[in-house]
């Protein structure tokens, strides 16, 4: 298969981006959108020209690192990540508009990478479960109802991608941490911190540049994760009661 | 002179053995905790969760990681689940079982005490996820929920559907963001080690680039502990993430760290095969899939008919007819092995030749396409996507690949290398595996080694340093960092004609072929007359383009393929010295009549750990004699 690809290069933060043309050649149907990018990478290198930096590791949707828009969505076409976008899915001859995912909480670093550390610094507020190392009661002690435990696993299955947030016009993260919100709070264990939890979370979101929720439902529609935006309404719950609480004792 | 090593393995009866070290092992103070700096290499599973609890017992630690955030290591997409002698199913199961089962699995190529320790730790390694939220499958009354997993006669596993790896990965990453938000963990993503330092011969800092300004610097520290994971890519294509490398562990080794069992390395047999040279990383199918699906080829040499025009009578369910006790599921060596040789007659299956059939026909047929479809569900649709055929339909095709390394630093009982000060944790040491891994007991180790061990046997370190602090303007760094400063150089110089990719993919191919699931002498011997050619080419021809002082990728890949092309002519050196078949390997001069893997306890009773002895000579072999008390070594059989 042979494609027109219109991808975004930008030597670094400062400097500015713009489209560039490159053609692909010689395709094979079965291989993967990151592997077309390798083959072209393979041949602009022997060309000396500069390969197209794109990130990617685990190749198998779970780790979260690849990050492409591609034709104007974030990870494709599909419902998985860019790395499981396979070339059988476009049509010979097609032109590929390539792009990183864009916000202003993700700062350039070059062409396709950028740099999605304020997801980690959402978690620094909160995202998680205090608890000494060696110093946790006996797993089976406290029972979680199935129901809960299978819902808490749906909530955690985010894999941190930042796709919701590219594809959200207001450049939200609310599913990001509605997800990890919800995770936590679903849980027995996750109890004692949940409010003070929703609370932090939000606000560091805020801090960090990311837009309002307006629910527009495009982060749902576009998560490889399949993470489901009722989890946002969850975290409002919670994020509610934390403000009365904290309202009360002021 | 012969060096001796000394694995540090406490006196006293198996079961007391981790208790007794635990209360004679060296502490150091609160007060005196934060005056310590520990640098951590590595934030999967090994290192996330050392860097929590060292942070949180008030260590001033550093953490280092390529990918860009702590979340992303390579041990997020382990799948099938953690192994726990829990017992909760009251089947029989035990440390002991847990315990023995370990050794056993590892064809008795590991020690004892080690082994028992990660048994019983396996315990609480189970309370500590689930108190921090990982949502464990559960039973309807709440409790937690086993599977039976890798060929074991009890359900120890715990699972979180197919994301086990993930599930525990995060948990140990928020314990860890917890520690960065109070201030006791410094986390550098995107950050490569390229080098370690020594100073009077103890580790006490390294070399880094910083993948997004490519600048370099240095770091110094009272002890460096290492949780890189592991060398699988050095065959090019593997089911291990893109990034996995051997670099860290290689340069450790060439500053005096011995490197135990290269050789043995695990080849998965249930993987999407090879289609074509386009082609990055394999992708694994879970090895549940060998519970429902029948494995076959047929009888005629490249049959051409599609598989369901092939009858029963012409097919060769070859598993079932060598083992019929364990039948699909034997383990995963024998399947692999046994996947190679149908393929290697000429009777393999799909485009390439290289695949097998596993058919779920059968068992569609007995349970309904609804179960097969609730039981494996998204693998069907994972191969579907890749493969663009339907399973329930047609057989699936699939074909061994690379997948995990035993191999790695030689460590004592207390996870310390043969350098002083240098620690290894998690895939990247060598400890607990033997010669074969069983399923679900990677995640086991990496957590046994960062929550439970190195928090208490690093003491025995520290405690020895105080006063002793190092610091980075000493020359010792300059001297590294500019050695690192100029293979940069000298790899941006070159302008050769080939890409770093080019070269990693023909030595993938090489020592797949010589080094993979079965080896002999001559093979052994070819390979490594291939090797230093290889890597002399490299050296003349390859083509990294761009700056070092920038983002550059290509750079990354070509320092580590530089180091794989080092490293695999020492797993092909070990490989040869072993001459007998053992755990993942076939030795295909050490076979009995009816072809089976035939170990040899009365010469090869050893850890293999090799010293470095300089550029171009060969590695010294250094034995670790293995001694059992408490197991009997017997022939592993599953006919
Ligand atoms: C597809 C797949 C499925 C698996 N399923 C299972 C399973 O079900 N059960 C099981 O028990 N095991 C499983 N395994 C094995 C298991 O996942 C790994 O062995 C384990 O996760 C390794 O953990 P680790 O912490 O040692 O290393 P990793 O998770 O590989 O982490 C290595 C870390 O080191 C860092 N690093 C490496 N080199 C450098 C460097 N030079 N500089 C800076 N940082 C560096 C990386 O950034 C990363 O943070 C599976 C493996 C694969 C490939
Ligand atoms: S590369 Fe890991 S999810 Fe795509």
């Amino acid at each position: 298969m042979n494609f027109k690809l219109k991808v975004w290069r930008q030597k670094n933060a400062v400097s500015p981006g713009s489209f560039k043309d490159y053609d692909a050649k010689d395709i094979p149907s079965e291989a993967s959108f990151l592997e077309m990018l390798d083959i072209v990478n393979e041949s602009l290198t022997g060309n000396s020209e500069d390969p197209i930096e794109f990130d990617s590791d685990c190749r198998e949707g779970i780790c979260g690192m690849c990050s492409l828009v591609i034709n104007g969505i974030p990870h494709g076409p599909g419902k998985g990540t860019t790395c499981q976008v396979y070339m059988r899915r476009f049509t010979d001859g097609d032109t590929i508009w390539i792009e990183p995912f864009r916000a202003a909480a993700f700062s350039p670093i070059k062409d396709l990478v950028v740099d999605r550390s304020a997801f980690d610094r959402i978690i620094q507020a909160g995202g998680y479960i205090v608890v000494r190392t060696g110093s946790a009661p006996e797993a089976n002690s406290l029972p979680v109802p199935k129901h809960n435990a299978d819902l808490a696993m749906e909530a955690a299955a985010c894999i941190g991608c930042g796709a919701c947030v590219a594809a959200c016009p207001n450049s939200s993260a609310m599913l990001f941490v509605a997800a990890k919100v919800s995770h936590l709070g679903l849980l027995p264990q996750g109890q004692a911190e949940r409010e003070t939890r929703a609370i932090h979370m939000v606000r560091e979101m805020d801090e960090l540049g990311f837009g309002n929720c307006r629910n527009y439902y495009e982060c749902e529609a576009i998560c490889p994760a399949e993470i489901s935006a009722t989890f946002i309404a969850r975290l409002n719950r919670d994020y509610a009661a934390a403000s009365a609480q904290e309202a009360l004792t002021v | 002179m012969s060096m001796t090593l000394d694995s540090k393995v406490p006196s006293g009866p198996l079961e007391r053995k981790w208790s007794k070290h635990r209360g004679e092992s060296k502490l150091v103070a609160p007060n005196n905790r934060p005056k310590f700096d520990i640098i951590i290499v590595g934030s999967g599973l090994a290192g996330a969760s050392a860097a929590a609890t060292l942070g949180e017992l008030g260590y001033n630690v550093k953490c280092f990681c390529f990918q860009d955030s702590a979340r992303r290591a390579h041990s997020i997409a382990a799948q099938g689940g953690i192994n726990a002698a829990k017992n909760y199913q009251n089947d029989g199961d035990s440390v002991f079982r847990l315990f023995y089962d370990t050794i056993k699995g590892g064809d008795f190529r590991s020690r004892e005490a080690n082994v028992h320790r990660l048994a019983e730790i396996s315990l609480n390694i189970i309370d500590q996820c689930v108190a921090q939220g990982v949502p464990f499958a559960r039973e309807y009354g709440g409790l937690l929920a086993n599977r039976s997993f890798g060929g074991v006669q009890v359900s120890r596993t715990f699972y979180a559907r197919g994301q086990t790896g993930q599930q525990l990965l995060l948990g140990a990453y928020q314990a860890l963001e917890h520690e960065v938000a109070e201030g006791t963990v410094k986390m550098y993503p995107r950050t490569e080690m390229l080098d370690l330092v020594l100073v009077d011969g103890h580790a006490k800092g390294i070399v880094v680039r910083n993948l997004v300004t490519g600048e370099i610097s240095t770091h110094a520290a009272d002890t460096v502990v290492l949780a890189t994971g592991g060398y699988g890519n050095v065959f090019y294509l593997s089911t291990n993430a893109k990034g996995c490398n051997v670099t860290a562990t290689w340069r450790a080794h060439k500053r005096g760290a011995l490197f135990a069992n290269p050789c043995f390395t695990q080849i998965h047999p249930t993987c999407i095969p090879v289609s074509g040279p386009y082609q990055a990383k394999l992708t694994l199918m879970s090895e549940s899939l060998r519970n429902d699906g029948r494995v076959w080829v047929p009888d005629k040499k490249k049959d051409p008919r599609p598989p369901g025009q092939i009858p029963e009578s012409e097919r060769d369910y070859y598993l079932e007819r060598k083992y019929p006790s364990f039948g699909n599921l034997v383990p995963r060596d024998i399947a692999s092995r046994n996947a190679k040789e149908v393929c290697d007659e000429g009777r393999g299956v799909g485009p390439s030749g290289l695949g097998v059939y596993l058919d779920f026909s059968d068992a569609i047929k007995r349970h309904g396409e609804d179960t097969i479809r609730e039981r494996y569900g998204n693998l069907f649709e994972m191969y579907q996507n890749i493969t663009n055929e339907d399973a329930y339909k047609t057989p699936m095709r699939i074909y061994p690949a690379v997948h995990y390394t035993m191999g790695g630093l030689w460590v004592d009982y207390n996870l310390m290398s043969t350098i002083p000060g240098l620690h290894v944790l998690g895939e990247a040491n060598f400890s607990d595996h033997g010669a074969n891994r069983l399923g679900a007991s990677a995640l086991m180790q990496g957590l046994s080694d960062g929550y439970f061990v190195i928090p208490s046997t690093i003491a025995n370190y520290l405690a020895t340093q105080l006063g002793k602090k190092v610091s980075a303007n000493r020359p010792e760094f300059k001297a590294a960092e500019s050695e690192v400063r100029l293979r940069i150089n000298r790899l941006l110089s070159i302008k050769g004609k080939k890409s770093v990719t080019t070269f990693h993919r023909e030595l993938g191919l090489l020592v797949w072929d010589k080094c993979g699931m079965a080896r002999d002498a001559q093979g052994l011997k070819d390979a490594l007359q291939k090797i230093p050619a290889l890597r002399e080419e490299f050296w003349q021809n390859v083509n990294v383009l761009g700056d070092g002082a920038e983002f550059n990728q290509a750079l990354e890949h070509a320092g580590r393929v530089a180091d794989f092309l080092e490293f695999a002519e020492l797993m092909c050196l070990d490989a040869l010295d072993r001459k007998e078949s053992c755990g993942c390997h076939f030795r295909l001069e050490s076979q009995t009549k009816e072809g089976e893997a035939l170990r040899d306890d009365e010469h090869y009773c050893y850890v293999s750990a090799w010293e470095y002895t300089g550029p171009n000579t060969p590695a010294n072999l250094v034995m670790e004699p293995l001694t059992f008390e408490y197991v009997k070594l017997s022939q592993r059989s599953y006919k």
